[in-house]
């Protein structure tokens, strides 16, 4: 640390090569801050997933939709504290492209299921006094500038009531938040009872069952005792844990984080050569001065360190800079998207990943030309020059 | 034409000597080319989603859906509405009978090859008018399905990209047990990553009644689309949406390539930027490490104009060898790529191959074309205006 100052004066000796070098590392920063942030939305919230929560889905497929039978079935079984259902509705606002999750759900039920969402009891009691009552998250109330009280139309792709309309009106009874920064609320609900009256057609049927398993229980042994329950029915089910249902549909999509990861890749060597290009030349126009510092006495160790800590302090400079810009640009993407790509966020651990690869990519591009500085016979150095 | 020699004199030296610098000429080289490679990557990706979807759909072939639904999957029709659209005007019969293929389109979960977990393939029943209906499809191994079985042929990127999908295997969804009896291509369109089967079979499996997903019919002409939306509009007994395939097609690759595209090109720009500073800090090391050379050539009486443009091409040239080197490995390396994702507007899987098409590459020897002049820009007024006198005194 006593040596602050002389590495500073150094790092500064050419500014403009080092405010060069600054830029790019700032750029990769930069960059990687708004990729891991997009690809944390292609985790599906896997870091949120209650582990005791399942899912219960039809074997064949999601969109095959299962019997309201089974909703007394699976609440005497063994090892499940608590059940409810959703369905999916699919429908849109106003234009095709401004699709999000809307599920038709049994109001109360919900809200236990999923402890994270909070609402005011004033408005779940609104909403379940409401048959055509909705309730938003309060992403979603942000982009489309929904205040309780408004009517809210939904265009339906599937549903068609039983009237032969496709719009669905919906009165905002209630606005919902989550109580983590990572779980996306660009969320619709409405009540199942009106769901099932209007719709023109597949009555007495759900979309999927989601089950709290009883303090205790194992999860996995009570899905597969549900999964046994209805094997060789008509309906056979595939019940996974929340993170897994998640995971596996996301992964759907394709190896989205390789591609992030190739791309980092790339940004990174490209990084790497560019700093450590611009250290070597640096030692190398001061091999003289380095061998003056060594014959004052500095030690070798000490020559390593200052040579080490400029490349340090440079990957520093423009990458906490640029993770800094990356993180507020996050937040406004997280915000524009919420509807389209909800879950886009900067998790901590990417951060700490990041500030990790700065010093790591310092040390890398430092390393050789602080080597071939600690090793400079005095002698040599000085005739050289 | 002096100073035309004058640069070319200086540009040849300067390319002469670059081994003496190398090391910071390939940092500018490999900056641009990684540009170029992230850039070809993701905009190919782009690019081979949209062939995928759009080979598959022709302009004289209509897809009738239920009014509002926004893919086949969300769409129904009866029976009955089927035979009206058969026979409305402007589409094409052969004898007496309609070319077309009323069809019902779900999703069943088969594993990817790649990953080992559950993916949405799509399953279609199809009427024997589909082969009639679609372009170049046929089967290429194995046989067709009969009627009435539970027989399934599979598209070619289907049976490559999930598991168990082999011609001559059996293959179980829920209760119902399938034979796959062959293979079908569609060039390399997005039918190949389905499975087809007797549509009457699959509503029986499927408890689908009598009803439909969709209808497709080939029109007499291209311009028959409008006689026939404008007939069945007038039907009171269907609501129907009309369009040629080419558009419904189209229309689901949007979302996808618009979201590929509102990532690759921000990020190429980013990139893009970091390989200029790149550049400008090997062009300004070359200038500064040539200093003594070109204060020398311009007491020989090499002007100015000569020095800036020597500098400015040599860049230019650094950062198009970079472009070529970057389009080259994305070329070998993503050309050709089998990859499937999800489409969103279908809910379910398009296999797709990525295509670094030609006009892709150009674009990247742009980008790296404009990366060098920028970053060889300011280096290049610094090496004309060097101070003559000084520079020769400094060394």
């Amino acid at each position: 640390m006593k040596y602050f100052r002389l590495v500073w004066k150094n790092v500064w000796r050419k500014k403009i090569r080092t405010s060069l070098t600054i830029l790019s590392v700032f750029v990769a920063f930069l960059l990687f801050a708004l990729l891991s942030g997009i690809g944390y939305a292609f985790k599906g919230g896997v870091d949120v997933a209650d582990a005791e929560r399942l899912i219960v889905i039809h074997k064949v497929s999601l969109i095959n939709p299962l019997p309201m039978s089974y909703l007394n079935r699976i609440a005497s079984d063994d090892g499940v504290h608590s059940v409810t259902h959703a369905s999916w509705f699919g429908g849109f606002y106003q234009e095709p492209r401004n699709q999000f999750g809307q599920f038709p759900v049994e109001p109360q039920a919900y809200f236990d299921m999923y402890p994270e969402f909070n609402i005011p009891d004033e408005q779940l009691e609104a909403f379940k006094r409401n048959r055509t009552g909705a309730v938003v998250g309060q992403e979603l109330a942000t982009t489309y500038g929904w205040e309780i009280g408004d009517r809210i139309p939904i265009q339906a792709t599937i549903w068609t009531k039983a009237d032969g309309g496709r719009t669905w009106e919906f009165d905002l009874e209630g606005i919902f938040s989550s109580d983590d920064p990572r779980g996306s609320t660009a969320l619709m609900l409405f009540q199942h009872d009106y769901f099932e009256e209007a719709r023109a057609f597949a009555k007495g049927t759900v979309g999927w069952y989601v089950l709290r398993v009883a303090s205790g229980a194992d999860p996995i042994q009570v899905a597969s005792a549900i999964d046994l329950q209805f094997a060789n029915s008509p309906n056979e089910t595939k019940t996974s844990t929340e993170a897994a249902f998640a995971q596996s549909f996301m992964k759907q999509y394709g190896n989205i984080a390789l591609i992030v990861t190739l791309i980092l890749g790339a940004v990174f060597f490209t990084l790497l050569l560019v700093s450590g290009n611009t250290m070597s030349q640096s030692v190398r126009e001061r091999i003289s001065e380095l061998a003056v510092l060594k014959t004052l006495g500095f030690g070798d160790r000490a020559v390593l360190g200052i040579v080490l800590s400029e490349s340090v302090l440079i990957m520093l400079m423009g990458g906490l800079l640029g993770l800094g810009l990356g993180w507020v640009l996050v937040q406004g993407i997280a915000q524009q998207m919420a509807a389209f790509l909800p879950g886009v966020f900067l998790s901590p651990t990417a951060i700490a990943g990041a500030v990790a690869m700065m010093i790591g990519a310092g040390i890398l591009a430092g390393i050789f030309p602080a080597l071939k500085a600690m090793r400079l016979s005095i002698v040599d150095a000085l005739a050289r020059a | 034409m002096r100073v035309l020699n004058q640069i070319l004199a200086v540009t040849w030296l300067n390319i002469r000597n670059l081994s003496q610098r190398i090391g910071s000429s390939v940092v500018a080289v490999i900056g641009v080319a990684a540009v170029v490679l992230v850039f070809a990557a993701v905009l190919s990706m782009a690019k081979g989603f949209e062939r995928t979807m759009i080979s598959a759909g022709s302009e004289d072939t209509a897809i009738i859906m239920r009014s509002g639904s926004t893919s086949e999957l969300n769409s129904g029709l009866s029976n009955d509405q089927t035979l009206i659209i058969a026979n409305a005007p402007g589409v094409l019969k052969n004898g007496d009978a309609t070319v077309m293929s009323a069809e019902l389109y779900v999703v069943v979960d088969v594993k990817k090859k790649s990953s080992n977990t559950d993916a949405n393939v799509p399953f279609r029943g199809v009427q024997p008018g589909a082969f009639d209906v679609r372009k170049d499809v046929a089967v290429t191994e194995g046989r067709m399905f009969e009627p009435g079985k539970n027989e399934i042929i599979v598209g070619r990127s289907a049976q490559q990209e999930f598991a168990g999908l082999d011609t001559g295997s059996r293959i179980r969804f829920g209760q119902t047990e399938w034979d796959i009896v062959g293979t079908f291509e569609a060039g390399g369109s997005v039918s190949e990553s389905e499975l087809w089967t007797d549509v009457r079979v699959l509503q029986g499996a499927y408890r689908r009644g009598n009803s439909f997903q969709s209808v497709r019919v080939k029109l007499q002409s291209e311009d028959s689309l409008n006689e026939l939306e404008a007939a069945l509009e007038e039907d009171p007994r269907i609501s129907p949406d009309v369009m040629t395939e080419k558009e419904y097609y189209s229309g689901q690759a949007e979302p996808m390539s618009q979201f590929i595209k509102l990532i690759g090109y921000p990020l190429t720009v980013l990139m893009a930027i970091g390989a200029v500073f790149g550049a400008l800090n090997s062009m300004y090391s070359s200038v500064s490490v040539r200093g003594k050379e070109i204060a020398t050539l311009r007491a020989l009486g090499f002007g100015p104009t000569s020095i800036l443009f020597s500098t400015m091409i040599e860049s230019t040239l650094l950062a198009l060898v970079g472009g070529v080197l970057g389009g080259a490995v994305a070329y070998l390396v993503f050309n050709g790529l089998q990859v499937s994702t999800l489409n969103g507007a279908s809910f379910s899987q398009v296999v797709f191959d990525f295509a670094v098409t030609g006009d892709l590459l150009v674009d990247g020897l742009y980008a790296s074309l404009i990366i060098g002049a920028f970053g060889g820009l300011f280096p290049a007024v610094r090496a004309a205006r060097l101070p003559v006198a000084q520079a020769l005194r400094e060394l």
